[in-house]
């Protein structure tokens, strides 16, 4: 694979994972627990659907074909989306919602944090603007798991649970292939074997923090990346893409 | 937006003033006429205060129950840019209906209270929110059509006699500023643009015309609430002199759309100036408003829903704060 | 129901560098630290500040209307306060 290509393949599996799980948190809208926290789930999404359409306008310039964010996002099928499979899983309940926010976040904002300094100057950009994004997302996450886990009994085994379900699904985030490989040699990407020791150092302490257990539940076997989406990705893309489909010739 | 502890310091305090005296109640009403504006901690007659309570509590129910409608297009908006401006806008609603929960409270009413009285049917909301929206042009006409006739009905109020209200009304009618354009915007594009989107821009207004007029509530001659109102100036303007003024702006921007309003007896009256506009069925009105328009059952149902999942949340929250004040202390 | 709620705060944001803090609004919080990322979340959705504080509401002692003849008005006729009680003759400059 050329450099370029793997950049190119890169920067959309960026834009997919910002993309779905955007979609993932507009689900959740008129949803919430209380209504500040309606205001603050919105926010989150509304970041995510301004980095996917950041990712994919960089991935269009990058391709020089002259497709454009909406046919990133709207005419391609589910096999050609490449976000991890964490971010796809279904919302559930709130407590599942932190869990899966904060076991990803903590990985992606050190995805981000090493992309500010990649040698791809548009890439570098949007990574310097998302990682602040995140990092407030993950104070306001953090916050909510402590309160949940060591809050009632109810909260705790909620989100205990929660996390049981969710765990299997953080191995992929560390199962790089050869796009990472790729971006990580000629772009300074980062190394996702690294990442995984700060995060499992990381997550152990918060989860210890928030009086939850490290789930012993071994990481599954996941290629989200590659295309291979659960059962729940058929059905979020058909929803956001009918419209657009629906009347190709339209804008809207 | 000040505060329900503030109002309950001044209780005791209050308690020997609260007599309405004739020479209290005219003095109430000279600083109204003064164009003075009353303060949470002022004293005011009751009835004043549970007009505001339920006016304003009102007009925050509409905020959070219309957030839905529109939010039943979010996860199906035709491209990126469409989804975000949308779920700006949902978030503003909430926005919204936070600050005028917060500009009830301060007279006394907790938000707890007035979330109650939602779900058990005793508060009402805007009428227009139980109508469904079932294709992208209703995202357009919501914008364009409720968004203007909230706005006509709205800039009055940044100058209600109630401070807390007025100062929410001036935040949330600088923030709205950009909701009836975008959609318009939706609007335009349509109905510029194949023929299917054309007939989804006509359904949409077909759909929205009458149920926006109704907005203004009932016409002058049957509007229970209204002279007291005004003579208290929360509210500046009668139910029909806005209704006629949004008629007369609203007109001429679907003939510049291309599209037709659904009312074979609408005319333009050279002589006043204005549209004469047919008879709004009032018996569809009162339906909706009790209960019984096409979405007003759905619509309860989710914000229950919402409240009773969220229940084990708000306490987790609790349970946290009071475990860690305790070890504070 | 009623005290199940989460207790109210007020909202100060300071909006640029060097203003003071003006009140926003309140927002419900079950503490302290959740109330700063509510009052972020719902009052600088359009980059209206760089600084915010909270403080329950409870907490705040405020003035009784009833009382401010007593307190405010003794402060009216003291009008030799502001400079344009004096006169300054004509010609007199940098005063």
């Amino acid at each position: 694979m050329k450099p370029e290509d793997a950049l190119l393949a890169y920067t959309l599996r960026l834009g997919d994972t910002a993309l779905v799980l955007g979609q993932r948190l507009v689900e959740l809208v008129t949803h919430g627990p209380e209504l500040e926290e309606e205001l603050a789930n919105a926010n989150f999404a509304l970041d995510y659907i301004g980095q996917a359409r950041m990712f994919y306008s960089h991935a269009a310039a990058l391709e020089g074909a002259g497709r454009t964010e909406d046919d990133f996002a709207y005419l391609r099928d589910g096999q050609q989306f490449g976000n991890v499979l964490l971010v796809e899983q279904p919302n559930g309940d709130f407590g599942d919602t932190i869990v899966r926010q904060v076991l990803f976040e903590t990985f992606y904002i050190r995805q981000l944090d090493t992309l500010t300094r990649c040698s791809d100057p548009g890439l570098a950009g949007i990574a310097a603007r998302a990682v602040k994004e995140i990092r407030y997302h993950l104070r306001h996450g953090l916050q909510w798991l402590v309160r949940l886990g060591d809050g009632t009994g109810e909260s705790h085994a909620r989100v205990q649970a929660s996390l049981h379900r969710l765990w299997p699904y953080c191995g992929e985030l560390f199962a790089g292939d050869d796009v990472d490989e790729i971006v990580g040699t000629h772009y300074g990407g980062p190394d996702l074997s690294a990442i995984r020791e700060q995060w499992e150092h990381e997550v152990h302490a918060l989860l210890a923090e928030a009086t939850l257990e490290v789930p012993d539940e071994p990481w599954m076997n996941a290629a989200g990346r590659q295309g291979v989406h659960t059962e729940h990705f058929g059905y979020l893309i058909a929803e956001m893409q009918f419209l657009k489909r629906a009347y190709p010739e339209a804008t809207w | 937006m000040y505060t329900q502890g503030l109002d309950q310091q001044g209780k005791t305090e209050n308690r020997r003033d609260s007599l309405e005296t004739p020479e209290r109640l005219e003095a109430f009403q000279a600083r109204i006429d003064a164009e003075e504006k009353i303060e949470a901690k002022d004293w005011m007659p009751e009835a004043y205060r549970r007009t505001l309570i339920r006016q304003i509590s009102q007009h925050a129910h509409s905020e959070i129950i219309g957030m839905q409608p529109e939010g039943n297009w979010l996860t199906r908006a035709p491209s990126l840019k469409r989804k975000a401006i949308l779920l700006a806008k949902v978030q503003d609603e909430a926005g919204h209906g936070l600050y005028l929960y917060g500009a009830a409270e301060t007279l006394g009413i907790s938000r707890d209270r007035m979330v109650a009285d939602l779900l058990s049917g005793k508060a009402k909301y805007s009428s227009i929110f139980n109508y469904p929206t079932l294709n992208w042009a209703d995202i357009g006409a919501i914008g364009w059509l409720v968004d203007g006739a909230a706005i006509m009905n709205q800039i009055p109020l940044c100058r209600c006699s109630y401070g807390p209200y007025a100062r929410a009304m001036v935040r949330i009618c600088k923030e709205e500023s950009f909701h009836q354009r975008q959609g318009f915007e939706i609007m335009h594009v349509m109905a510029n643009g194949s023929e299917d989107q054309k007939a989804m821009a006509q359904d949409a207004l077909n759909r929205w015309w009458w149920p926006s007029l109704m907005m203004f509530g009932p016409s002058d001659k049957d509007s229970k609430h209204s002279a007291q109102s005004m003579a208290w100036k929360i509210k500046r303007f009668s139910n029909d002199e806005l209704r006629q003024k949004f008629v007369d702006v609203t007109v001429p921007q679907a003939d510049f759309l291309g599209l037709t309003v659904p009312d074979p007896d609408l005319r333009f009256d050279e002589t006043s100036g204005h549209y004469c506009y047919g008879e709004i069925d009032w018996q569809e009105f009162h339906d909706v408003i009790a209960g019984n328009g096409p979405c007003n059952r759905q619509r309860m149902e989710t914000r229950r829903r919402a409240q009773d999942d969220g229940a084990w949340v708000r306490e987790a929250a609790r349970a946290y704060a009071a475990k860690h004040a305790a070890k504070a202390a | 129901m009623t005290n199940q709620e989460w207790p109210l705060y007020e909202v100060f944001i300071r909006t640029r560098s060097g203003l003071s803090h003006r009140h926003a609004g309140s927002v419900h919080a079950p503490d302290d630290q959740m109330a700063l990322d509510h009052a972020r979340d719902t009052y600088t959705r359009r980059n209206e500040g760089v600084s915010i504080w909270v403080v329950r509401s409870d907490r705040i002692v405020a003035s009784d209307p009833a009382e401010s003849s007593a307190l405010f008005e003794p402060a009216e006729d003291k009008i030799y306060r502001h400079p344009t009680f004096y006169e300054i003759p004509e010609g007199v400059e940098n005063l």
